[in-house]
């Protein structure tokens, strides 16, 4: 269904004349708002009006994660406070978190775009959404929430957790869509499953999933289970939350990335350099329509390609293939972001600790699992038991404090962990693909 | 009057334990007393052998991890209550036995138990001053 149609359907060209003209009229606001894109401009030799064609994009510097943790909390807001209505802030967990701000008007366009990914997933008036993403400070749930009530279906705020309680709501409300991540649509299965309740006789029919990696044949084992069709949506909060791209139900095939509100690139992520249309790299994006806080050239840091062949279901707007992997170590890990490294961060401030370490992630039930494996050596390891315990225990509880996951620390042999030449395999992600 | 111990770090995966006492068979180390204590995931084999520096050696060169620790043997009377009236004693004298376990063979009409205390020194004296006899290194060593 298409929510937009005039500009769902935009031809090409039109598209591209109005994110240039989107995308100038940013550039202004930003360089008279905003003074770390002032600088970073002014440091690239480029000012807004030197941007005359869409192709001028590559002439301006990138924005990323941590130039959001440097500007913390309101450092690239280009309004001031009174115009914000609300902030979110996203999973980032190195210490601050990345915070975003939206306008009345930031948040009517991301309602809009919600809705229209809601109607490209084939849902409408008449759809109960039981939104199972968490309501907080993370995007997902508020998100799908003023996405569904623009859109005019009946919405359960949910959110996530209560396992029990969601498959009795959703059994007894006749909800007939499901909004949460892949891996809890499989774990809702499985405990309905526990309880002899049978979760393909809902009338549930489609599932809108995000917020995490996953894969063809995580899709086939939910669109078996839930006897729904599962459709892939995108976001971050960086940019808007979840609405940046779907897929749509009529191909189930690459999602489509809202062009009026943001311009996609691929670029090489060694590099820098923008590569052509097709080509596999990391998706950098543009906000062109965003007050509170736009975004320029923010590196997503995901690793897609761009389908620019026309889509079977009329949209114009140009697909990203399902994301591939990240450019950088992050991980997630039952929806937190997770960087080695500040798994390292922690096992180094324990004294005595090898900076050996594994981390093996995989799923048991459809939960994420994280094991820690830390060599053992001589300035740890004494003859007795206890210490050893301590020191696991320790371990495992700085991690949770610091990143808010449980995970199961393994003591390991010294030498036993695989040493590569240069980068060392610190990750090793058993997650079925 | 101590008794030199080797520690040794051991993960549970099979075969392990195997590899520790092949490597210091073929040394030619003989084990004169042991014992593992295990979790899920390790454990810690304690051993009293005959050439303590020659099996730490080959251990640490198979690239286990080890240590030395110091653990007092004791004879004990090989009858009902022999372990029993020592430990009462040492019990007493407030001195806490992180752990034990016996020796492979039997000295006369005595069993031999290899001891970690927290605090070695005063156990050695509690036990001597009750006339337990306390083995020496080269006692245990090459019975």
């Amino acid at each position: 269904m298409l929510w937009n149609e005039e500009f769902e359907t935009l031809p090409r060209e039109a598209i591209e004349s109005l994110q240039l003209k989107r995308l100038q009229h940013t550039l202004e606001r930003v360089y008279a708002t905003v003074p770390f894109y002032r600088n970073a401009f002014q440091k690239a030799g480029v000012t807004p009006d030197k941007i005359k064609s869409l192709a001028d994009l590559q002439r301006l510097p990138f924005t990323l994660k941590q130039d959001m943790r440097d500007n913390y909390p309101y450092g690239l807001f280009a309004v001031p406070l009174e115009r914000i209505v609300r902030i979110h802030a996203s999973s980032g967990t190195t210490g601050k978190p990345t915070v975003v701000g939206y306008t009345r008007r930031d948040i009517e366009i991301w309602s809009e775009l919600m809705a229209r990914s809601f109607g490209a997933a084939g849902v409408g008036r008449g759809d109960v959404i039981h939104n199972a993403y968490g309501y907080g400070l993370f995007t997902g749930g508020l998100g799908a929430h003023y996405g569904a009530e623009k859109l005019g279906a009946a919405v359960i705020p949910m959110s996530g957790g209560n396992s029990k309680k969601q498959i009795m709501i959703m059994q007894d409300f006749g909800s007939t869509v499901l909004t949460c991540t892949p891996s809890y649509s499989l774990y809702l299965a499985e405990i309905a499953a526990e309880q002899n309740i049978d979760i393909k006789s809902f009338p549930l029919r489609v599932g809108i999933m995000g917020a995490e990696p996953w894969s063809e044949s995580i899709r086939k084992e939910i669109e078996e289970k839930l006897n729904i069709k599962a459709i892939d949506i995108y976001g971050l909060s960086e940019i808007l939350g979840p609405g940046v791209a779907i897929e749509c139900i009529e191909a189930q095939h690459g999602l489509h990335i809202w062009e009026d509100h943001f311009i996609a690139e691929i670029i090489n992520p060694d590099t820098g350099e923008v590569l052509p249309p097709g080509e596999q790299g990391e998706l950098v994006i543009t906000t062109i329509t965003k007050e509170g806080i736009p975004m320029i050239r923010y590196r997503t840091r995901d690793i897609t390609r761009l389908i620019v062949e026309p889509c079977c279901c009329g949209r114009t707007h140009r697909r990203l293939e399902r994301m591939s992997g990240r450019s950088d170590d992050m991980l997630i890990i039952r929806g937190v972001n997770v960087f080695p490294s500040q798994i390292e961060s922690v096992l180094m401030g324990i004294e005595g600790v090898e900076p050996h370490y594994q981390l093996i992630v995989s799923r048991e039930e459809n939960l994420d699992t994280l094991e820690v494996q830390v060599e053992v050596n001589e300035g740890t390891f004494s003859d007795a038991i206890k210490p050893l315990q301590d020191l696991s225990s320790r371990i495992r509880k700085e991690i949770k404090e610091l990143l808010g996951i449980t995970c199961k620390v393994r003591l390991v042999e010294p030498k036993t962990l695989a040493r590569s030449e240069g980068k060392a395999k610190r990750v090793i992600d058993q997650r079925p693909k | 009057m101590k008794v030199q111990q080797i520690s040794i770090f051991i993960e549970n995966i099979p075969g392990r334990l195997a590899e520790v006492t092949t490597v210091l068979g073929k040394s030619g180390v003989n084990i004169r007393a042991l014992s593992l204590a295990d979790t899920t995931d390790f454990g810690v084999l304690r051993l009293i052998v005959d050439k303590i520096d020659l099996a730490k050696k080959v251990l640490a060169e198979h690239e286990f991890t080890v240590t030395k620790t110091d653990v007092v043997a004791v004879e004990v009377p090989d009858r009902p209550l022999g372990l029993a009236e020592i430990l009462n004693q040492l019990d007493i004298a407030q001195i806490t036995v992180e752990y034990l376990y016996a020796f492979v063979e039997r000295r006369g009409e005595n069993a031999v138990i290899i001891f970690r205390f927290d605090n070695a020194d005063d156990a050695i004296k509690v036990l001597q001053d009750n006339g337990i006899r306390i083995l020496s290194g080269e006692n245990v060593y090459n019975v």
